[in-house]
């Protein structure tokens, strides 16, 4: 007995050490260690915010007693919550569609630009993305500015009427969407020139023997070769303009009379001004069932057509 | 074995200790009564930071307090944003500067306050009851009246502009450096409109705010109370339906919306000093911090303007009245401290250096330290601000008040009364209908 368990002792350790150097070197793992640290960081980051809210939302206002579904079961029955859905929405879907047709036009016609002078170009174009959106947004809050408005100087020596901007409702809106698109649309252009550059030079010689004019070139060639790249661009954009806060909040803070708050703003609105936490991580959490629908389709999308392929 | 095994053991230890002692020698240090972290409302005004820093810090020399003192902008809501996350991790400041609604939201997580409140008021008098709705919870005092940044927001006229074009001479019923005379019974809304409705047609119109932020809710909430317009009683039932003050309110700011400017309802709390300071405007309601500016922008709009009280309704003179409140976190180590500080504070010289430093904007809440030479001094023009502190006829106001905190907040915070006005002008609704679409909102401010 004495003998064998020294033996047998001595073997399970190699045996051990073995399975774990195999284990170490292994292609997977070393990538899992790798990547670990940004696990992390997004477990705790991301992760953990998101539950946390997902608490907070079943919380009652003084954040006391465990109400299930019951913030969610107020807001539905208010009307002003409803108003918000519908604005955020066309905020999103108007700005995201702007963005991609201006994205589109613009980088065909950097695509277009000589390739000596396309750099510069390029540069100039990001300008808008590249500045951080709080700043950039209060240059614009002064270009709309109720007192000292740089449009409304250039109308009124124009002998045209002055604009509210920002205090009518429906300009506020234009105001609010023209400003994310000017904001957004370098992201869109960027994403479209490398799709365009990556379209074969072939596809558009073979269109021109057929005799496809330009449009049939744009429709036949151009969009099918781009439509992923569409799709991932479209989603990833929706997801952001739905969840924008600093350009509504500095332009003009969901107001007048609501007109313009969207998910973001009014959920700060409540949760931080109105000390209300729990109501106010109910409705930014709201955002989530729309992005994760709007998501499922778009993938869907771009899953089949890769089966096809 | 025993016995010797201990006693080299006792030794053992002994000898450790005493080398601790010899490494490590209890030194008296100057911070003998430990350390406080106050969290400070960053103020606009230059160097007014600097006389409370000073006061605080000859507080700690003698006290031996290390002290830290931070200074928290309310812009971008910062000091709010900090006060909740402070309030949610329940760690941070030891004293912290808090909006006017939060002390009674987070009264649960503070540390009462009575001793305090019950010197200051031996020292200086009643404290004015518009505060204390703010700061007295169910059943004791949950913070103190913060001395800087504490403000009314009472108009700030064009004294040119009001005289000439409107016939209306300000310095009739305020004179400089004196009491009100006579003819400022006169000084009430109809007044205002009258004149407005001049004003305007010479180009130059009333601006008063109509948005969302803490200046536009101020004035309307006292305009309000002036009416007595009530929305939500003090019993937290809703009452607007029933209140004539409010549909007097709403027909009378109707005609006053026709003649300002179109985008009053966009108006956050610096558009109406740019507007006033443009010299386009001829009114404004605002603490003296626009006529500062201007008095470096624009001397000569400077010298034209004068801060005069809250024009009259058929309930009385209101001034919109806006503090900022201390209070000691639950979780403070130091409270004795913090206590002691503010009770430093509010000695009456050092909030008169602090009223100074602020050249007159702060606001005590005090009646009895409403009377500093520092608003008979500041000019041009002489007197512009000496009718700023609220004295005689005037009702502090604090918007949504009497309702209860919690209901009040969500009133305030939404901007109930301005988006109220909004409805029955710029909205298109009838009186009628705006109070019906209020009574609804109001509802969903009920939650507990």
């Amino acid at each position: 007995m004495a003998a064998v368990i020294p033996a047998a002792g001595q073997a399970a350790p190699a045996k051990r050490r073995g399975g774990l150097a195999r284990f170490t070197r292994r292609k997977s793992t070393i990538a899992f260690l790798m990547a670990l640290p940004l696990i992390l960081l997004i477990g705790g980051l991301v992760v953990y915010p998101a539950l946390y809210s997902v608490h907070l939302a079943t919380l009652n206002k003084s954040m006391e007693h465990f109400v299930g579904f019951g913030n969610f079961e107020f807001l539905f029955k208010r009307d002003l919550f409803w108003m918000v859905v519908k604005q955020s929405c066309i905020f999103a879907v108007t700005a995201v569609l702007f963005k991609a047709l201006i994205g589109f036009c613009v980088a065909h016609f950097v695509h277009n630009v000589p390739a000596k002078g396309q750099r510069k170009w390029r540069g100039m174009l990001l300008i808008p993305w590249v500045i951080p959106p709080a700043m950039s947004t209060l240059a614009w809050f002064w270009l709309f500015d109720p007192s000292y408005s740089a449009f409304n100087w250039l109308f009124a020596r124009l002998g045209l009427p002055t604009v509210a901007w920002l205090g009518e409702p429906n300009w506020a809106r234009f105001a609010v969407i023209l400003v994310n698109v000017w904001y957004g649309a370098p992201f869109f252009l960027i994403m479209y020139l490398a799709a365009l550059k990556s379209v074969p030079e072939q596809l558009y010689e073979a269109a021109a023997i057929d005799g496809a004019n330009w449009w049939q070139k744009i429709w036949y060639v151009t969009l099918p070769m781009m439509r992923n790249i569409i799709s991932i661009t479209v989603l990833f954009s929706l997801i952001v303009t739905f969840a924008n806060f600093d350009i509504v909040r500095i332009l003009t803070s969901g107001g007048p009379i609501d007109q313009t708050h969207i998910f973001a703003t009014w959920a700060f609105n409540l949760g931080i001004q109105g000390n209300d936490i729990p109501l106010g991580a109910s409705v930014s959490l709201f955002m989530f069932p729309i992005l994760a629908i709007a998501a499922f389709f778009i993938l869907r999308d771009i899953n089949r057509r890769g089966n096809e392929a | 074995m025993s016995n010797a095994a201990s006693s080299r053991r006792r030794f053992l230890k002994k000898s450790a200790a005493a080398t601790a002692a010899l490494a490590f020698p209890y030194i008296r240090t100057s911070y003998a009564a430990g350390s406080l972290s106050v969290g400070y409302w960053d103020h606009w005004v230059p160097g007014a930071n600097d006389v409370l820093t000073k006061i605080c810090q000859d507080w700690a020399k003698k006290e031996k307090v290390e002290l830290k003192i931070d200074y928290i902008t309310s812009q971008g809501n910062k000091l709010q944003l900090t006060a909740q996350a402070e309030a949610q991790a329940k760690s941070g400041h030891d004293l912290m500067t808090f909006q006017a609604w939060d002390p009674l939201d987070k009264q649960k997580l503070l540390e009462p306050v009575d001793d305090v409140m019950a010197t200051l008021v031996k020292a200086n008098g009643a404290i004015d009851p518009a505060a204390q709705y703010l700061i007295k919870g169910k059943s004791h005092y949950v913070g103190v009246p913060a001395v800087t940044g504490t403000q009314v927001k009472p108009p700030c006229v064009r004294l040119d502009l009001f005289k000439t074009v409107a016939g209306v001479d300000i310095l009739e019923m305020y004179p400089t450096l004196k009491a009100p005379t006579k003819a400022a019974d006169n000084w009430n809304w109809d007044t205002l409109v009258k004149a407005a409705e001049k004003l305007h047609k010479e180009g130059h119109p009333v601006g008063l705010g109509l948005g969302q932020t803490t200046d536009s809710v101020d004035w309307v909430g006292a305009m309000f109370h002036s009416f007595g317009a009530e929305l939500v009683n003090a019993k937290g039932d809703i009452v607007i339906k029933k209140s004539d003050g409010v549909k007097q309110a709403l027909e009378y700011m109707q005609r006053l919306v026709k003649v300002m400017p179109a985008d009053v309802f966009a108006w956050d709390d610096a558009s109406n000093n740019k507007y006033i300071i443009s010299g386009q405007g001829s009114m404004i309601m605002n603490p003296p911090s626009a006529y500062a500016v201007a008095k470096r922008d624009n001397p000569k709009v400077a010298e034209q303007l004068y801060t005069i009280p809250m024009p009259k309704g058929p309930k009385g003179r209101y001034a919109p009245y806006l503090p900022f409140i201390w209070g000691v976190w639950g979780f403070s180590k130091n409270k004795s401290a913090a206590k002691s500080l503010l009770q430093t504070i509010w000695q009456r010289e050092n909030v008169e250096k602090l009223v100074e430093g602020s050249i007159g904007y702060d606001i005590p809440s005090f009646a009895s330290q409403r009377h500093f030479k520092v608003w008979e001094e500041i000019a041009p023009p002489k007197g512009t601000v000496f009718h700023y502190p609220p004295k005689q006829d005037q009702v502090l106001s604090v918007a949504c008040a009497p309702a209860p905190a919690g209901i009040a907040n969500q009133m305030y915070v939404q901007g109930i009364q301005t988006k109220l006005i909004a409805q029955c002008t710029q909205g298109g609704k009838s009186v009628a209908q705006a109070i019906d679409w209020a009574a609804s909102e109001l509802e969903g401010y009920m939650r507990t």
